[in-house]
């Protein structure tokens, strides 16, 4: 009989031991739970955050930081199965308004003191839906040109402040040094439809190319879409770094922060990251100029926010909605300055932070930022009519898939799997079907 | 000559062992070396061997996420799927073992074809069994979850340990009077022990590693390391040398138990080789 007495007070202990982490995982009332990614302006926001449960005793905030892809899975799961795990998710200009005409987000209206419209209207438009504003900005980017001043001046060039695609090959050739490890463009290689998809969208735009023609038929097979794929895929191989199809944003900006990219074009937000002595080998060789034009020169431009909403599951939502206008408030944005100084300050949402001397004088490509983001515009006029909107991505949501799958078939083009010709051929088709498979075209 | 060969042969299998352990234990070396490099050190091409460490991605590591937290849920998962396993595999190997039906081994065979199946396929079904019944973001879910897959791999360990022992033995005992549960908790389980213990290391292994269901199905209370470890992954900066320092912390706890209980592992691995 005592034999059997260890094995019991185990299987007792054990009971207890998972019974009470079970009972222990249920929140408690006034406590947010806050769904995020593990960038730069999302840390500072988790550290000061300190002040706003000073100011706010009744509210208790519980982070759960998660990789970009995890959390848009789980925040989809935990939102369409109505879960109620997060009050607070992180999420971007694509997401806002799929999810707010699906009735996923919950309609924020901040006070008077908020200030909405010194939310720079294009970011601001980008998360409006039938004049309802459904997640509020954090951070915001658009796209421009990084370039090593001291290459340039080696090689005797100088970087217009609005330059052409066949102007930036030129330079690549001539400052690329493949012996020395510095290669002449660094861009998006890796797939994904947030990643060289990002990239290549911007690029398929400025050359006339759109995804879809009004009837939702795929135009991968155009010649617009050749041409930008052709610059793409050349300029790369002659003097892009190798093993290209690795390379996502992190992977340049360590490429280029380290001293081996001559030029990169990507997004707005590595500005504070290159110029920062910390962070960066080239902090004070860097040169930046806009986003380089196509033969099109027009269309739709790169607009991305990091926005903060409140999902209708939220049992919370008016502490959720508290705390989303606290963090996006011009009081934060001076409360960051005070605290980490005023390059930390998030950058692309308000027009007052661009209006503070002291931003304009530690971030010297402040201007030049708010000027990319003013004039961003997603919805800009492609060469054809589109049913569509967005610059680097499509807003619908098959463009997850569609996208990611687009992204390794420009993917095998670089790594010499297919040619073009055979890649754009092979998406036009694999779009044909998934968007005949949602029921979106026949 | 013959002493030669001998010599020369022992000697290139030395080599050959030495060289495919440090092929195995190299990523988990430069992941310890990357944990004490600031993050343009970690980025640097060609990557650095001698620098000058810094603690500072320990630091930054300790002060943005609560360690002790995610490792207790871990212990915790991870124990407990591993010895409600081990307490439900324990009579099913016995039973298949000793007491084999017509269908004892097509049994066995399906219950390794569900670790055929990837883990996503069921996860929607899984997420909504957890969701009704509130175990979400709890280390009940997720242990029952990790225990419910790991259990083929420790019913077919048992099972193959379980038919290394002597059946005479047994019977001698049920001669002596012993009932089936004597016989199997005061003849089997002392014969066995060494397997045993070596299947619940490996159950235990794998529980601390396992990141699918965890970043699936717990959020913030019950979040284990792996957890831990993926919130330091950054869409937008610099990361690797806080990501290797949270890897870092993460892995040690179970490599030190592993290097503890290595003489066990082995001994239980080749249980029943040598007779």
């Amino acid at each position: 009989m005592s034999r059997l007495k260890t094995p019991r007070t185990a299987l007792y202990a054990l009971t207890m031991l998972l019974s009470g982490s079970a009972l222990s995982s249920a929140s408690g009332a006034g406590t947010l739970t806050i769904a995020t990614v593990n960038n730069g302006d999302m840390i500072v926001m988790r550290q000061l955050s300190r002040e706003f449960e000073k100011a706010h005793p009744d509210i208790h905030l519980n982070w759960v930081t998660l990789e970009e892809n995890v959390l848009r899975q789980r925040v989809t799961t935990d939102i369409a199965m109505k879960t109620g795990q997060f009050d607070v998710v992180t999420i971007g200009n694509y997401e806002v308004p799929i999810w707010a005409k699906q009735n996923w987000l919950a309609e924020i209206k901040p006070d008077a003191a908020y200030d909405t419209s010194d939310i720079l209207p294009t970011v601001r438009d980008s998360l409006t839906v039938d004049g309802k504003l459904y997640a509020l900005p954090f951070y915001a980017e658009s796209v421009m040109t990084y370039y090593r001043k001291d290459l340039f001046q080696k090689a005797g060039l100088t970087m217009p402040e609005a330059p052409t695609y066949e102007q930036i090959r030129q330079f690549a050739d001539k400052i690329s040094d493949k012996t020395n490890q510095v290669y002449g463009i660094c861009l998006r290689g890796k797939p994904g439809w947030g990643e060289n998809m990002a990239y290549v969208s911007s690029l398929a735009n400025t050359f006339g190319a759109q995804w879809f023609d009004m009837s939702w038929k795929p135009t991968m097979t155009s010649d617009a879409w050749k041409s930008a794929l052709n610059w793409y895929v050349s300029a790369m191989k002659a003097d892009g770094p190798p093993g290209a199809t690795s390379n996502g944003f992190n992977e340049n900006l360590a490429l280029f922060a380290s001293g081996h990219c001559g030029i990169w074009i990507d997004s707005t937000v590595a500005g504070g990251l290159l110029f920062d002595p910390k962070q960066s080998q080239v902090a004070d060789k860097v040169g930046f100029a806009s986003a380089p034009k196509g033969p099109y020169g027009k269309g739709p431009t790169w607009l991305w926010s990091w926005s903060l909403a409140v999902p209708v599951s939220s049992h919370q939502s008016a502490d959720a909605q508290t705390f989303i206008t606290w963090a996006t408030s011009k009081d934060y944005v001076k409360l960051v300055a005070a605290q980490k100084g005023w390059v930390a300050a998030p950058p692309g949402t308000r027009a007052s932070t661009y209006a503070a001397p002291e931003y304009l004088k530690a971030a010297p490509f402040a201007s030049f930022v708010l000027n990319a983001i003013k004039t961003a515009d997603p919805n800009g006029p492609t060469a054809q009519p589109r049913p569509y909107t967005g610059a680097q991505f499509v807003a619908i949501p098959e463009f997850q898939a569609i996208g990611t799958q687009v992204g390794q078939t420009v993917a095998a083009t670089l790594s010499d799997q297919m040619t073009v010709d055979q890649a754009l051929a092979s998406a036009q088709s694999s779009i044909t079907r998934a968007l005949r498979q949602s029921g979106r075209a026949r | 000559m013959a002493v030669k060969t001998k010599t020369s042969t022992r000697i290139g299998v030395t080599i050959l062992g030495w060289g495919i352990a440090v092929w195995l234990f190299f990523p988990i070396f430069w992941m310890f070396l990357t944990s004490f490099k600031n993050e343009i050190q970690a980025i640097s091409t060609p990557p650095k061997l001698f620098f000058m460490p810094t603690l500072s991605s320990y630091a930054e590591v300790f002060e943005r996420a609560s360690y002790w937290h995610f490792t207790l849920n871990t212990v915790i998962v991870s124990v407990g799927a591993t010895a409600i396993a081990i307490a439900l595999a324990v009579p099913a190997a016995y039973s298949m073992a000793f007491l084999p039906s017509s269908r004892t081994r097509s049994t066995l065979l399906w219950m390794l074809s569900t670790r055929m199946l990837p883990p996503v396929g069921v996860l929607v079904p899984i997420y909504l069994l957890a969701r009704n019944t509130h175990l979400l973001d709890t280390c009940t879910g997720l242990a029952i979850v990790d225990m419910l897959t790991n259990l083929p791999i420790i019913v077919w360990m048992l099972y193959t340990f379980f038919r290394e022992v002597p059946a005479p033995i047994l019977e001698a005992g049920r001669m002596d009077g012993a009932s089936r549960w004597q016989e199997m908790t005061m003849v089997l389980l002392p014969l066995a022990l060494p397997g045993i213990a070596s299947t619940a290391l490996l159950s235990l292994i794998l529980c601390w590693n396992e990141a699918f269901w965890s970043l699936n199905l717990t959020s913030s209370h019950a979040a284990p390391l792996t957890a831990f470890i993926a919130s330091f992954s950054s869409p937008e900066g610099l990361f690797f040398g806080k990501l290797s320092a949270a890897s870092t912390l993460a892995v040690a706890p179970i490599l030190v138990f592993g290097w503890i209980s290595q003489k066990q592992l082995v001994r239980g691995l080749t249980f029943g080789a040598v007779k």
